[in-house]
């Protein structure tokens, strides 16, 4: 499917900023304020939470550059939901012992409170899925995509991620021990060969179309999933296997995009990789600039479609000729991803 | 080889029943499972009824043979699954691609209410343990580990449509050569916080719900689990045991209307049982039954009979809600349906919509109240929810 128009709510601007990112001193990338007043009316945004204010902002942006009024179909991922409006409404449930509650934060917790809220901006009653697992979240609703084209049942998908930090959330994932405790420059990320990783959070749409229009960014090709995936050749295996099953090797891919966060446990999958099946093959990482979340192979797909679309590396003027790009990821070593994008 | 996809396997745990046979008898019965609260601790515990499984964690752990420490969710998704897989006579899972697709709508959360008690006094207190499983897939892969269907793992949360949506994405997979088999449906336990929620928008039933009555006055909230197994044809034709029936349709619509509240014309409903009809190529008069979304609040009752009496005006087919026995199960409503649906089929049963007396004053057609045992060969079955998410699937006789 053609990759015809972007929305991307992240800690950074964009992709032309690149080469003069927003750099981080903490553990906390926290996402651009998103401005949706073009898109919705001050008094409905004003009550809206912070993530389905980036879902929507980066779904409407998207529809503008699209030109286009309603997509026949609406799939996302969010690994955690609406955190901010659910952390609100457990803990007024918590400290007022079930008394006194209002509904708004209740209503606004439910996982699919972002592509909801986009279909009733959009007033379209078209095809609309959720999913919400974890670091699969994002490549089920692109297969979900896949399929309705492949089905004849759309033509146009709007397809997206969203997920929010909250300062509860935060404090939570800290206690797993998941993130670096001194950062002095998010940039510096793999250079510490520490344990831990920075947080990260964002929203990113995609308007997906079945044929070519005269604007694509690329085609996105095909995305595959793999769970818990037993050393190193098992990857080795999964990737030739998606590849080929796509006409190419590995000796076809021009870039690759790896899930590197910074912790040097989670990074050895990548390195081993790097030692074997992508050597010699351009590499490059993206969480510096968005951080470690589930959802965050968005942001990839959203760097692979600038890559494609401009032939050019972030942080790099020099034009290159990049036809195929290879997005793997994986988080936490439990979910294991593949994206394969190609210029057009 | 046809595009068929079969239903192969069923298991389910809800208020009435911890498996399939045990909430079949029920259903005939007219053995609701709405009363006041045993397991849960809440506040409202005299004051709102509600549709519990009747096993408490370590029971449900013992039941499943997995630590009660683990989410409710996750029991009882363990237990409805297992059952669904060993239902089927598949000898050897091994042979195919195998996914679990599952639903919730809350996750882990019946544990992270606890975990959150301790760390709202203090941000380093409270058991991690009763955290780490909060997130909504959390349970689904506790569970594909166990039944060992990790091909394609993945859960859908789209409020109370949720599970139905988990289904015929499970069929998509099939029909698209990712999956041979898809166990599929969805999980939700019972929580104070979805209770409050649903308590804060008053549309709890204080007595035990009366969907589709004209003095109806809420809906009773459930929990529970269940599963189909979806199967292609090329599997079922190496079983033994012959498929429930097949699951012929299915539409996903959006009713774009509001948060929480359905349009007064149900356009997401109308759109989604007309969806339906469409793709299964079955006329209006071949549906037998429709088992409805039926929640038994005056806005969902009064927007799907709008939307049927648009689509089937003026011959209806036989119809009922189940949720006054089970209550609503929320994000595993779409399953425990999609099981009652399979077994109308296999049984030849529609069941009785319990407690209903008076027709709702502008909707020319009233459910059923008694059990009725004829052919059924087509059955129609709703799940709309929050977020304007509306779903239909429908079920056909092989």
């Amino acid at each position: 499917m053609y990759i015809q128009a972007l929305g991307n709510i992240s800690p950074q601007t964009d992709f032309n900023q690149l080469s003069q990112t927003v750099e981080y001193t903490s553990n906390h990338l926290k996402a651009a304020d998103a401005d949706i007043t073009e898109f919705v009316n001050p008094n409905i945004a004003r009550r809206m939470g912070r993530i389905i204010k980036m879902g929507v902002a980066a779904a409407m942006a998207c529809m503008k550059e699209a030109g286009l009024e309603k997509p026949d179909a609406i799939t996302m991922g969010t690994a955690y939901g609406c955190l901010e409006d659910t952390g609100v409404f457990l803990k007024k449930l918590v400290e007022q012992n079930e008394t006194m509650l209002t509904p708004t934060n209740f209503i606004q917790s439910t996982h699919n409170t972002v592509s909801g809220q986009i279909a009733l901006l959009l007033k379209t009653h078209c095809y609309n899925n959720t999913f919400v697992h974890r670091g699969f979240s994002f490549e089920s609703a692109l297969q979900d995509a896949i399929m309705l084209m492949n089905e004849n049942d759309a033509e146009h998908v709007l397809v997206g991620a969203a997920d929010e930090i909250t300062d509860a959330s935060h404090k939570i994932l800290n206690r797993f021990d998941l993130y670096k405790n001194n950062v002095a420059n998010s940039e510096e990320l793999f250079s510490q060969h520490t344990k831990g990783t920075i947080a990260g959070e964002g929203a990113v749409f995609f308007l997906m179309n079945k044929k070519a229009s005269e604007n694509d960014y690329a085609i996105l090709i095909d995305v595959t999933m793999f769970y818990k995936p037993i050393g190193s050749n098992a990857i080795i295996d999964r990737i030739n296997k998606f590849l080929s099953l796509n006409g190419l090797s590995i000796n076809d891919v021009d870039v690759i995009i790896n899930g590197k966060n910074g912790d040097v446990q989670n990074d050895k999958v990548y390195s081993q990789l790097e030692e074997n099946v992508f050597s010699d093959k351009t590499s490059i990482s993206y969480k510096q600039w968005c951080g470690e979340f589930p959802t965050s192979s968005a942001y990839a797909l959203w760097l692979a479609a600038n890559i494609a679309k401009h032939q050019q590396l972030p942080s790099d003027k020099a034009v290159k000729t990049i036809k195929h790009i290879l997005i793997y990821n994986h988080y936490q070593n439990i979910h294991h991803t593949l994206q394969l994008v190609t210029a057009c | 080889m046809s595009n068929n996809i079969y239903i192969q396997g069923l298991g389910i745990i809800s208020a009435i029943g911890n498996n399939v046979q045990e909430c079949l008898d029920a259903l005939q019965n007219r053995a609701d499972g709405i009363a006041e609260m045993r397991y849960m601790q809440s506040a409202h515990k005299h004051e709102l009824p509600v549709a519990e499984v009747k096993k408490s964690n370590r029971q449900l752990a013992e039941m499943a043979g997995m630590p009660a420490s683990l989410t409710r969710t996750a029991l009882l998704s363990a237990i409805a699954a297992k059952e669904a897989l060993a239902d089927t006579a598949i000898e050897n899972i091994a042979d195919w691609k195998v996914g679990f697709i599952s639903a919730n709508t809350v996750g882990g959360m019946d544990k992270t209410e606890d975990f959150y008690k301790e760390f709202l006094q203090d941000t380093s207190k409270g058991k991690l343990r009763d955290i780490a499983n909060h997130e909504c897939g959390s349970a689904t892969e506790i569970v594909a580990e166990q039944l060992g269907a990790t091909d394609y793992i993945t859960t859908i949360s789209t409020a109370c449509s949720s599970s139905a949506n988990s289904i015929f994405y499970g069929a998509r997979l099939i029909r698209n050569g990712i999956l041979d088999i898809a166990i599929a449906g969805g999980a939700d336990a019972l929580t104070k916080f979805t209770l409050n929620g649903f308590n804060t928008l008053m549309i709890l039933d204080k007595e035990p719900c009366k969907p589709f009555d004209e003095n109806r006055k809420g809906l009773n909230l459930g929990e529970g689990a269940a599963y189909v197994v979806l199967v292609s044809e090329r599997v079922m034709k190496t079983l033994s045991k012959q498929p429930y029936c097949k699951l012929s349709a299915y539409c996903n619509a959006n009713d774009a209307y509001h948060q929480t509240a359905s349009s007064p014309d149900g356009t997401g409903s109308y759109l989604a049982m007309k969806g339906a009809l469409e793709r299964s190529g079955l006329r209006l008069a071949d549906i037998d039954y429709i088992n409805l979304h039926g929640t038994g609040t005056q806005n969902n009752d009064s927007a799907e009979g709008t939307a049927i009496k648009r689509l089937f005006d003026p011959h209806y087919p036989k119809l009922s809600s189940t949720k006054a026995y089970t209550g609503h199960t929320l994000g595993a409503s779409g399953g425990v349906e999609a099981v009652f649906a399979s077994l109308a089929i296999k049984h030849g049963l529609i069941y009785p919509n319990l407690r209903f007396e008076t027709q709702i004053a502008d909707q020319p057609f009233a459910p059923e109240t008694q059990l009725i045992r004829q052919d059924v060969k087509n059955v129609l079955s709703n799940s709309f929810g929050f977020g304007g998410n509306c779903s239909s699937l429908i079920f056909s006789k092989v």
